[in-house]
């Protein structure tokens, strides 16, 4: 890595105690993100994805809990503040794009209160100054005249201008780190080419840290510098996205990156992997991934493998590199 | 020349769909449209698309949200009644069809896949009885053995177990729950299965399970498949013919190695130029500026004028025909009148 990391998640382990026992949706996670850096995460659904997102951004519902590990921004642990200084960090330093805009979104208030509601408690400066501010944020992200639009309500703008509009909210103080979770899977194709094409904008010319959280690997290919693969709750795959997509080493992305339709290659049929990712309270002990694997051995059934080096920069979780191969 | 003949010769089409218009009223309540003096409000959600199917063959449309091809799916299995135009399976029209009993000969041999699997199964009932249900309804086969085994035969279709016929659907994964709807579209031995978004809702490992599926059920009961689906990848992959709508209407119909190809229509290409590009060869896409607009209120002329960058004044007003180019059907003045060059658009880029 190029630049010292901004965000560091060290060992993140979620989990959410029940009647029926604890289930852990998120096991031993680990990465970072550089600053100007966007981290893809992909995986099914129910891979612990949003739960990793979650609890990065301090927004886990209960009874979901950290139970373990760290995550630190820019040097400083986050995960153990108090619910109000976390909620400042979150305002200032962090921003938050979810799936559905209008979560984000206050229906009573106009786009414009909203914003500028959002960036006077972030920053000192005039109710005038910050609606200047909010318009050129508007403009930014590709509202049409946003001196008519500011004064409207969200139900007045389309799916799409919505997203800008959180994109833009997420944007107001100026945050290190946007954590965008499926920004773009309720927008029509040609939406989504825009919504894309302005967060990777932002996040070269302002050297944001972004994770991108999405079930496309599409958007990863054209949006990312490096990828996590998430199964099971854990990092199965994670290395430069080009290698990873090229290049896949963990047999459960191999499989994934097969089952994916692509315009211009004639296949007959998809490569399948049988059955489906585990649920919470039945992982298989060993790999989760070895009652699908086609390259299961009989370690793979007790013993579970930590991510090891296959390239430069690139990890998986499989026992088939233990014996050192590609190591750096 | 209006019809998309289709594209396997020697077969003449199973389906065929001519001028077909199903329009809405979506006007306020009459009080209030006398109290604010508003007027009707017709909203055009199809608005005059002609394609035909060869039997064995996979038509399928693509186009972005609320262009209308759930709308085409439901007139091409009778749950919607056209406004205008018809369709015809097999030689009957039952386009405009109002009595339920006028389509009793045809009905059991058209069946439909939705997206969401769990919402069109029955929570209450066993998985056994959501699949025997059409044999019982179109009174198939008598008596509880001979279902039963026709249940078993259509599980194991499925690559499910008739052990599985026992369970409830919340037992079972998105994926198997699909393999349950697709199951008991099969019950009645229909020749022509429309599938709505049938792995939208689903991971993408899944949806290869269930691709595969329908492309093994294909060629083992020789069935015809109208698909919709808003993933151009997905239906690249699936099909024989593509359609692409766009505001109710039928932008191009070409071959779908041809579609993708050699992509005519501004719109195909505008579609083409926003799937991501997995193969990172570098390609820079560029991002089209504007939305689908309101099929309420629809722009004139061609409906793609407003975003399209070779509009001119003709495509402002005249609404453009389906008209050949080699294989394709192509609604376009710019490409009729050789205006609209080959290559990649450069689109106004995203304001
Ligand atoms: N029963 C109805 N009453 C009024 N309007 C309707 C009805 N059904 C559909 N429409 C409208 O018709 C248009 C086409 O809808 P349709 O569901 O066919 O779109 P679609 O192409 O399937 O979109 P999506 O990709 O979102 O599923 C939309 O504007 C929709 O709001
Ligand atoms: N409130 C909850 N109680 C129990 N399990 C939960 C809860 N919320 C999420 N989970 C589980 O945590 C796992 C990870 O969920 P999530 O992070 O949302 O997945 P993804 O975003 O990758 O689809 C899933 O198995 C999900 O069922
Ligand atoms: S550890 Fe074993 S079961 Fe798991 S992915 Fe690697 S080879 Fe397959
Ligand atoms: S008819 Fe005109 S506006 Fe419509 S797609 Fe063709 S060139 Fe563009
Ligand atoms: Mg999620
Ligand atoms: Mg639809």
């Amino acid at each position: 890595m190029q630049n010292e990391p901004l965000l560091r998640v060290d060992g993140l382990r979620v989990e959410f105690p029940g009647r029926r026992g604890t289930l852990v949706a998120v096991d031993d996670v680990s990465f970072d993100i550089a600053p100007g850096e966007v981290l893809g995460v992909v995986g099914e659904s129910g891979a612990g994805k949003s739960m990793t997102g979650s609890a990065i951004i301090g927004l886990l519902e209960p009874p979901g809990r950290i139970a373990g590990g760290s995550i630190s921004l820019d040097g400083r642990r986050i995960d153990n503040l108090p619910y109000e200084e976390m909620r400042r960090i979150r305002g200032k330093h962090i921003g938050a794009i979810f799936q559905d805009p209008l979560t984000s979104l206050n229906p009573l208030y106009s786009v414009g209160r909203q914003l500028v509601e959002t960036i006077t408690t972030h920053s000192d400066i005039s109710e005038k100054a910050a609606r200047d501010r909010a318009l050129a944020l508007l403009q930014e992200v590709g509202i049409p005249a946003p001196e008519r639009r500011i004064d409207q309500y969200p139900h007045q703008f389309s799916g799409g201008m919505r997203q800008r509009v959180v994109i833009a909210l997420a944007l107001c103080a100026n945050p290190r780190l946007i954590v965008a979770d499926e920004p773009t899977t309720a927008l029509d194709v040609s939406i989504q080419a825009q919504i894309i094409a302005l967060l990777k904008r932002l996040c070269r010319e302002h050297g944001t840290a972004v994770m991108l959280v999405t079930h496309d690997m599409g958007v990863i290919a054209e949006t990312a510098d490096r990828v996590a693969v998430m199964y099971a709750g854990r990092i199965a795959e994670i290395g430069p996205v080009r290698d990873v997509i090229k290049n896949p080493r963990h047999p459960y992305t191999v499989g994934l990156m097969g089952s994916i339709p692509r315009m211009g290659h004639d296949a007959e049929r998809l490569t399948q992997i049988d059955g489906s990712m585990p649920r919470l309270t039945e992982i298989p002990a060993g790999c989760a991934f070895n009652p699908r694997c086609p390259y299961v051995f009989d370690r793979c059934r007790v013993e579970r493998p930590d991510r090891m080096a296959v390239a430069p920069f690139h990890e998986a979780a499989c026992w088939k590199y233990a014996d050192g191969v590609g190591h750096a | 020349m209006r019809d998309a003949a289709p594209a396997k010769p020697g077969k003449g089409p199973l389906v065929k769909v001519v001028d077909l218009a199903r329009y809405f009223d979506v006007s306020p309540p009459l009080l209030n449209r006398m109290l604010e003096g508003k007027p009707r409000q017709i909203l055009r959600a199809v608005d005059g698309v002609d394609f035909a199917i060869g039997k064995g063959e996979t038509f399928s449309l693509v186009g972005e949200s609320g262009c209308g091809k759930s709308t085409v799916a439901r007139l091409a299995v009778g749950l919607y009644r056209a406004t205008r135009g018809s369709i015809e399976f097999d030689g009957h029209d039952f386009g405009r069809m109002t009595r339920r009993q006028d389509m009793a000969p045809i009905r059991s041999r058209i069946q439909m896949i939705f997206q969401d699997p769990y919402a069109s199964l029955n929570p209450r009932w066993r998985v056994r009885e959501i699949i025997a249900e059409p044999i019982r309804a179109y009174r198939l086969l008598s008596g509880d053995r001979a279902i039963n085994a026709r249940v078993d035969e259509l599980l194991r279709q499925v690559r499910l177990t008739p052990a599985d016929g026992t369970k409830y659907p919340h037992e079972f994964s998105g994926g198997q729950r699909q393999r349950i709807s697709i199951a008991r579209a099969l019950a009645s031995n229909p020749e022509f299965l429309v599938c709505d978004e049938p792995t939208s809702a689903l991971d993408v490992s899944v949806q290869a399970q269930i691709l595969n599926l329908m492309k093994d059920l294909q060629r083992e009961l020789g069935l015809t498949y109208l698909f919709i689906s808003h993933n151009l990848a997905v239906v690249y992959h699936i099909s024989d013919r593509v359609g692409v709508m766009y505001l109710g209407r039928l932008a191009e119909v070409a071959p779908a190695r041809a579609l993708f190809r050699r992509p005519r229509h501004p719109y195909t290409r505008m579609l083409l130029d926003t799937i991501p590009d997995m193969d990172m060869t570098g390609r820079q896409r560029m991002p089209v500026a504007g939305e689908v607009p309101s099929p309420i209120n629809p722009p004139s002329g061609c409906a793609f004028h407003p975003r399209c960058p070779f509009a001119n004044d003709r495509c402002k007003v005249e609404r453009p025909n389906p008209l050949p180019h080699d294989d394709a059907l192509v609604a376009c003045h710019g490409v009729e009148e050789g205006r609209v060059p080959e290559g990649p658009i450069a689109a106004p880029r995203a304001a």
